[in-house]
């Protein structure tokens, strides 16, 4: 029975078990003379079975087991040896004094060694040797990737890209080694002829993986060069037929691998350099037409990706992935749909000719694929097509599982937003799937999907507010019926017949437990406090919540205590159930996380006053976004969307939900600015800073530059923020000069900060800094100029030659502005009706005849820009293209609440007139802002 | 009688197991040349060892595992991971380089004193004697004060790696000492 114990051992439940500190102790072993090769090969498994289980391992350990591990290099079993090699490679890290066993691994490696040997050996040295000992093993390495094993031209090109990241010097010096080994004749031509290898019997490789990895490493020598990628991707363009038979310089690549890898190369210098595009384009629609689906799928996906891409070019690519679609390979299926999918967010035109294609992926056995089918459809389907498709959808609902099910709702909750005037069908399906079994994730997605069409379409709020009651009335998920009965507190108050939905938020404070009791008497409150509350109303709200009072629960009481306190006769106190705005979450977390982090801090109460306010509608916005980004990313899983949605943000017009998002970066200027000690003598933070920079040179040029201003209590702070985009060059001494216009000399300069170094691509911040000699608000315009010290440097280090010195250059950018606007900090202000009336003295007013708008909305937009202040409601989106009325609130060097409210009035051939009221906290500023528009 | 039993005694003890020996010495003093000389009977090409080498040599029917660690300073200091177990050391010097043959010695006093060699038999190798101007092998032996060393079975031979002069005196004297 013994033995049997011993095959026990083996078993990976058996390593499963394993002890870090036996297993060192087993490590004796090694000392052993002599050496016993099975044990130590064992007991070495075991150790990097520890290792990548994740046990951490001391470094006093680590070297102590090195040690000993080196001794194995005396046993000439090759197993063993694979194993040593193994286990070096993992130690390399850990381990301290691992190069004693450089002299043992290039022996190892030499050609005279066994292929088994060499190959590994050349891995495991490249792991443990530091830079400076490269030029040592240069010869041997580069020898070596010219071999004609594929085994060992391929671990050391490998070996080398990994080098390269250390030492890029000495590997960019293998360059034509690695050439020779991307163009080498296919192995199996080569060893029948020649070969000690194929005497050896080695397996003889058909995948012409070399080639993958020599194309790698290629790349990654001569990336920045331009030119020499592009004739790399050229010299495999395959054009001329029959080239593998001369070996003409336009050969084809035999690994597929490799070829993908080629075609992304070829699409980064399409996009790095557009007029190189067109000659690349040919190659990427031949490249459409290759035989093997790999290479096709990417060449078909590279055009679908392409920035600027025609319609014309695309039909090609769209073709070939239609064609895909019908594969009986899932994984082909998959590419295809998902690269539609992403081609669908841009070009949903150009996807619609596979429509009928994608209809028949919805019920494909593989889910992925039908999950993209079904996304894919809904964003190129039309108003028509959506009915069918939903059809078709209810019909395998009951088939499909909860996580499926989930994306469905998600995928009808966007659909929503795009037809609303099929709001019926949707609220239909919708409502109809809440009757059915399903889980907690896949109700709150259908439930979110209702309450953004109540939100979103007007007509169908009631009968969407009506699903939602007979929903509660049957729900088992405690946070869904909270989340409905909040829905309804902020909704139902404004319907035609508010008492239906007080029947049933009544009937959960009977029936259910006191979570959603409490969330029902919270809803109650808001029935009872709103403006349109009649007393009739009002009054059976309060006999309502006073039976509340008697509740078993405590929250239940306390809220009902403090509902009737909030609905008594008192109207102001509403404010407090009718709260529209909120903090901005964001900063508020920041700021929190600071003052739990600083301990001196601890002493005084949390600043909520300096935490930015936002509106509830803004805070919405934010969160609308932020959803429909993150379900973006999971439905396609590619982050280049992402980047490119990022891009689309900042061209955006200035949106409700902007503000949210300014606010937090505010706070970060903020800290930026603290971290300078030059600057931080100012004031604690700066009162404003500008929401956005304002582009000082065109797009594409040599140097990026562009501005943030920051008004302090008595300075003003211009940041430049300046992108270096030639990686040749490194910037030194990088300043800007300011000449101002102002003729007063009301501004001092005070301060101006350089850039000790800007490298290529990261960008870095000039300051120059005024003091403001009055109290007022100081308009004048700056010429700028950039100026530096240029010098030359190696693209790949970013370090400049030796001994060059540089020459002084300059750079002209546009001129600065600052005006009134700058003063102002854009913020929702809550409840700017009453603030308007408190107000009434300090109103300035004036009429325009703005004659060069030809648009309400240009010139709303124009004003906006120009005051500086946070648009309320509908202000940006006139309704009627003759008349608009807009309201806009700020708050004046960051305290003075400011309120703007205009009237425009839009004539054919006369223009925009004008008027704009004014008032603020402070009388001296409405003048001034009046002026902004002067 | 007693001679036959030592004599089949050591026969066994050999024939199962490898002496273990240690080539030691600074850097340049041609450890790896002597070490691929005994091995392949041939003259190599070397590089600085970084780390070292291990060979089997069979010398006279012995099987030798020997191992040739590198003598750079940043070596040095891992010679003793390799002490255990070992029977002899061979410490090469350089007798071209009087300049630093007190530092050879400082070396040499210091492995000495290592309780895991106590027992090791040394063999030092006075290399480089086909070069004009080395020092004889008395001239070595006092500078590296091997008169002095007490307890300690020791021999000295000069030596030409590159003409393969000198080393099977030395290893015969091996031989002979650790049976």
């Amino acid at each position: 029975m013994s033995w049997k114990k011993d095959e026990d051992s083996d078993d990976l439940g058996a390593l499963m078990n394993l002890d870090h500190s036996v297993v060192l102790q087993e490590a004796r072993v090694f000392n052993e003379t002599p050496i016993r090769p099975r044990q130590s090969r064992l007991l070495l498994a075991k150790i990097v079975f520890l290792l990548y289980r994740g046990d951490s391992m001391s470094t006093t350990e680590a070297t102590n087991l090195f040690f000993s591990i080196t001794k194995l290099f005396q046993c000439k079993d090759m197993s063993l040896r694979q194993m040593v090699y193994l286990t070096i490679k993992e130690l390399s890290t850990i381990s301290e004094d691992v190069i004693m066993v450089t002299s043992s691994l290039m022996k190892d490696m030499q050609p005279t060694s066994e292929i088994t040997y060499r190959a590994n050996a050349i891995r495991a040295l490249c792991k443990i040797v530091d830079p400076s000992m490269l030029p040592g093993i240069e010869r041997f390495l580069k020898a070596a990737i010219v071999e004609k094993s594929a085994t060992i031209a391929s671990s050391s090109l490998v070996s080398s890209l990994h080098l390269f990241n250390e030492a890029k010097d000495v590997v960019r010096r293998w360059g034509n080694e690695v050439s020779e080994a991307l163009n080498g004749k296919s192995l199996s031509q080569g060893s029948s002829f020649f070969g000690s290898s194929s005497s050896q019997g080695q397996v003889v490789s058909t995948s012409n993986i070399v080639q993958y990895h020599a194309i790698g490493l290629l790349y990654a020598i001569r990336q920045h060069d331009r030119m020499a990628v592009l004739k790399l991707v050229q010299s495999f363009s395959g054009q001329k037929s029959g080239g593998w038979m001369g070996g003409g310089s336009s050969s084809a690549l035999r690994s597929n691998a490799a070829h993908v890898m080629l075609i992304r190369y070829a699409v980064r210098v399409m996009e790095s350099d557009s007029s190189l595009a067109p000659q690349l384009h040919g190659l990427l629609e031949e490249w459409i037409r290759h035989r093997s689906d790999m290479v096709s799928l990417e060449a078909a996906r590279a055009v679908c990706q392409l920035k600027d891409v025609s319609d014309k070019q695309l039909t090609a690519a769209v073709n070939a992935l239609q064609l895909f679609l019908s594969s009986p390979k899932a994984v082909v299926r998959f590419a295809a749909i998902r690269t539609l999918n992403v081609l669908a967010r841009t070009h949903p035109e150009a996807v619609q000719p596979c429509n009928v294609d994608m209809e028949g992926l919805i019920t494909d056995s593989n889910r992925s694929v039908a999950t993209f089918a079904i996304t894919t459809l809904l964003k190129t389907g039309n108003e028509a097509s959506v009915e069918r498709l939903m059809k078709q959808m209810q019909g395998f609902m009951a088939e499909i599982s909860d996580e499926f099910k989930i994306i469905v709702a998600e995928a009808v909750r966007s659909l929503c937003g795009k037809f609303p005037s099929k709001h019926g069908l949707f609220l239909g399906f919708l409502s109809g799937v809440l009757r059915d079994e399903g889980g907690y994730e896949f109700k709150r997605a259908a439930i979110e999907a209702i309450v953004d069409l109540a939100k979103h379409v007007g007509e169908c709020r009631e009968v969407a507010l009506g699903h939602l009651c007979e929903f509660i009335e049957d729900c088992e998920f405690t946070k869904l019926s909270v989340r409905v009965l909040h829905f309804l507190g902020e909704e139902g108050p404004a319907t035609a017949r508010p008492t239906v939905y007080i029947r049933h938020i009544y009937n959960r404070v009977v029936l259910e437990n006191a979570v959603v009791r409490a969330a029902a008497v919270s809803a109650l409150a808001k029935f009872g406090a709103a403006p349109r509350a009649d007393a009739a109303l009002q009054r059976s709200v309060r006999v309502l919540l006073a039976r509340c009072l008697d509740d078993r629960d405590d929250e239940v009481r306390d809220r009902a205590a403090w509902g009737l306190r909030m609905t008594a006769a008192d109207q102001t106190r509403g404010r407090y159930v009718r709260d529209d705005s909120t903090f901005s979450l964001a900063v508020l977390e920041r700021r929190l996380v600071a003052y739990c982090a600083d301990p001196h801090a601890k002493s005084a109460r949390f600043d909520f006053a300096a935490v930015p306010r936002i509106s509830r509608a803004q805070e919405e916005e934010t969160r609308h976004r932020v959803r429909l980004d993150a379900m973006d990313q999971v439905l396609t899983g590619s982050t280049l969307p992402a980047t490119q949605a990022a891009g689309a943000k900042e061209d955006t017009p200035k949106s409700a939900g902007a503000g949210a998002e300014e606010a937090d970066r505010a706070a970060q200027y903020a800290r930026q600015l603290a971290a300078i000690p030059e600057l931080a003598a100012f004031g604690e933070r700066p009162l404003v800073s500008s929401q956005r920079a304002a582009e000082l040179t065109e797009a594409e040029t040599e140097y990026v530059v562009r501005c943030v201003k920051h008004v302090y209590e008595r300075h003003i702070v211009f940041q430049f923020d300046v992108t270096n985009t030639i990686a040749e060059q490194v910037l030194e001494q990088v300043e800007v000069a300011m000449e101002s216009d102002d003729i007063d000399g009301l501004l001092q300069p005070v301060v101006a900060m350089a850039i000790p170094v800007l490298r290529y691509d990261a960008p870095a911040a000039a300051y120059v800094a005024f003091e403001r000699l009055t109290e007022d608000a100081v308009a004048a315009s700056f010429a700028c100029t950039l100026k530096f010290i240029v010098k030359e440097c190696d693209p790949a280090t970013g370090e400049p030659e030796e001994g060059d010195d540089g020459f002084d250059d300059d750079y002209s950018l546009e001129a600065v502005d600052l005006g009134p606007g700058d003063f102002m900090l854009a913020t929702y202000i809550p409840d700017s009706d009453t603030l308007w009336e408190s107000l009434a003295e300090s109103e300035s007013v004036e009429t325009f005849a703005l004659s060069s708008f030809s648009s309400i909305e240009e010139c709303v937009a124009k004003v906006c820009d120009l005051l500086n202040m946070c648009p309320l409601d509908n202000a940006l989106a006139p309704r009627s293209k003759a008349a608009h009325k807009a309201a806009f609130t700020g708050k004046w060097l960051g305290h003075a609440k400011t309120v703007a409210r205009t009237r425009m009035a839009y004539q054919k051939g006369a223009g925009v007139t004008m008027e704009l009221a004014v008032r603020s906290e402070d009388p001296a500023v409405s003048e001034l802002v009046v002026s902004a528009i002067a | 009688m007693g001679h036959y039993v030592s004599k089949f005694t050591s026969l066994f003890a050999w024939g199962n197991r490898e002496v273990r020996i240690l080539i030691l010495g600074l850097d340049g003093a041609g450890k790896t040349t002597i070490l691929y000389r005994l091995q392949i009977g041939d003259v190599v090409s070397t590089i600085p060892t970084i780390g070292f080498n291990v060979e089997t040599v069979v010398y006279k029917n012995i099987k030798f595992q020997v191992w040739d660690l590198g003598g750079q300073t940043s070596i040095r200091p891992y010679w003793r991971c390799y002490y255990a177990n070992t029977d002899a050391v061979i410490y090469v010097v350089d007798s071209c380089d009087r300049d630093r043959i007190g530092t050879s010695r400082d070396e040499l006093a210091s492995m000495l004193e290592e309780e895991e060699l106590k027992e090791a038999s040394l063999l030092v190798f006075a290399n480089k004697q086909d070069m004009k101007g080395a020092m004889s092998s008395a001239e070595v032996s006092e500078a590296l004060g091997l008169p002095r060393l007490k307890s300690r079975q020791w021999a000295i031979y000069k030596t030409s790696a590159l003409k393969g002069e000198g080393l099977d005196e030395g290893l015969d004297w091996l031989v002979g000492s650790i049976q």
